[in-house]
């Protein structure tokens, strides 16, 4: 069984993944950006953890076949393959202040474009979170390069993702997906992008999964969530 | 006016206030010793210090003097005003026992470690601080550098004994630290050692 979903630009959406379902998400115009927390469905206290995942994988980016992991050290979803090589985790995602302009739904309707932060609490507040529950998200099709200098300086890399990039998440246990189809904070052009979102089963990852033999630190995240579930 | 100046045992962890317009300096008296830390509006834990809106505000990874801590709301929280170490990190964020299975393996599950630390002193103050609270945090006189391919790794630390960092609080602050107890990587040169904590009302 599989179910497709757009999501226009701008907007937020939050979707439930059983675990061993992937959720693909494809660009559907140019300079997209998916800013996305993720949450341990049977206990949202548990919930992404984008330092663990970073350090334990020795990365600043996210890329295949990294696994995305929990404050708890269980692997909540493998990224299992995308046609970039860099999503962005460590910028944050837009606020108010990032939307250039005033718009409002009295002037625009239902295009009025919302920050990331407002779109991702609509979504949060719907599951019984909220202020509290906003981490650091992946921003899944943005690029922020740091330059190695002392300070760390960080440049967001312009166009990016193109139309018909994509990324395919697969879920290790049973989580909800909290998305907003926001700009990225940095993005100077603000040009809210529309995605495709699909789910469909996948089998488990065997012995030999890429995002197991990845690293040894990739294939405990797993274990700890294969034993648990 | 000094209201503060305790010593902070390795492992050890500390809770407490600081009022707009204080100053708050953390000596890492010993060296290369990471000091896990958390900053709330004092009168409103949600708006806490936010590690991705600091980064990306100004536009670089590490913290040092002339950084503003700002919360998820962007208000700004504390500015940091001295600095003898030169950089501080706020990507790696904070060791926890399952963190540290996944980073090393079962056999350092019941290892100490500074989420505990962090939970202990925020049930310890009350007032509805708990897990929900832990955002992620900064780890003052640790070295965690960024490579333009991509790459994060933890290395030898850049502090050394008596080294420090000053804060000036810009409204009423919540400080949560741990004094961090990991064994298994450099970021306490392999010796956690005590650190001395100094706070001035304005």
């Amino acid at each position: 069984m599989t179910f497709t979903h757009d999501v226009p630009g701008g907007a937020a959406w939050s979707v439930p993944v059983r675990r061993h379902r992937a959720l693909r998400l494809e660009c559907l115009d140019p300079g997209a950006n998916v800013s996305m927390l993720i949450f341990a469905a049977e206990q949202p206290l548990e919930r992404l953890n984008v330092p663990d995942t970073l350090k334990a994988q020795m990365s600043a980016r996210i890329t295949p076949p990294m696994v995305l992991m929990s404050d708890m050290g269980r692997a909540l979803c493998s990224v299992t393959g995308s046609s970039l090589d860099w999503h962005d985790a460590i910028t944050g995602h837009s606020l108010d202040t990032h939307v250039p302009g005033s718009t409002s739904y009295a002037e625009h309707r239902n295009d009025w474009r919302r920050s990331a932060r407002a779109g991702l609490l609509d979504e949060l507040w719907k599951h019984g979170l909220g202020e509290r529950d906003l981490h650091a998200t992946v921003n899944l099709f943005s690029k922020v390069v740091p330059a190695g200098d002392q300070r760390g300086t960080l440049s967001y890399v312009p166009g990016h993702a193109a139309a018909g990039d994509w990324a395919e998440l697969r879920a290790e246990m049973d989580i909800l997906v909290v998305l907003s189809t926001s700009p990225h904070p940095m993005d100077p052009l603000w040009s809210p992008a529309a995605i495709r979102a699909s789910l469909r089963p996948v089998p488990p990852p065997g012995p030999r999964d890429p995002s197991r033999t990845f690293r040894a630190e990739s294939a405990r995240s797993l274990d700890q969530a294969e034993r648990t579930a | 006016m000094m209201i503060l100046d305790i010593e902070v045992a390795a492992g050890d962890g500390w809770i407490g206030e600081i009022p707009a317009g204080g100053r708050f300096r953390i000596v890492d008296l010993h060296g290369n010793q990471a000091v896990d830390t958390l900053f709330f509006d004092a009168h409103d834990h949600a708006n806490r210090y936010s590690a991705a809106d600091t980064i990306r505000e100004q536009g670089a990874a590490y913290l040092t003097t002339g950084s503003t801590l700002v919360s998820v709301r962007l208000d700004p929280l504390a500015t940091i005003i001295d600095d003898t170490c030169g950089r501080h990190d706020t990507l790696g964020g904070a060791c926890a026992q399952e963190s540290n299975v996944v980073r090393y393996g079962e056999h350092v599950r019941h290892q100490h470690a500074c989420r505990a630390t962090f939970l202990s002193q925020a049930h310890r103050w009350g007032r509805g601080l708990d897990k929900r609270d832990l955002g992620h945090n900064i780890n003052f006189f640790m070295n965690v550098p960024l490579t333009p391919d991509g790459g994060l790794t933890f290395e030898d630390g850049v502090s050394a004994p008596g080294k420090h960092v000053e804060l000036r609080a810009e409204r009423d602050l919540l400080i949560l630290i741990s004094n961090c107890p990991q064994l298994n990587n450099p970021c306490n040169g392999y010796d956690p050692t005590a650190i001395r904590l100094i706070g001035y009302a304005s």
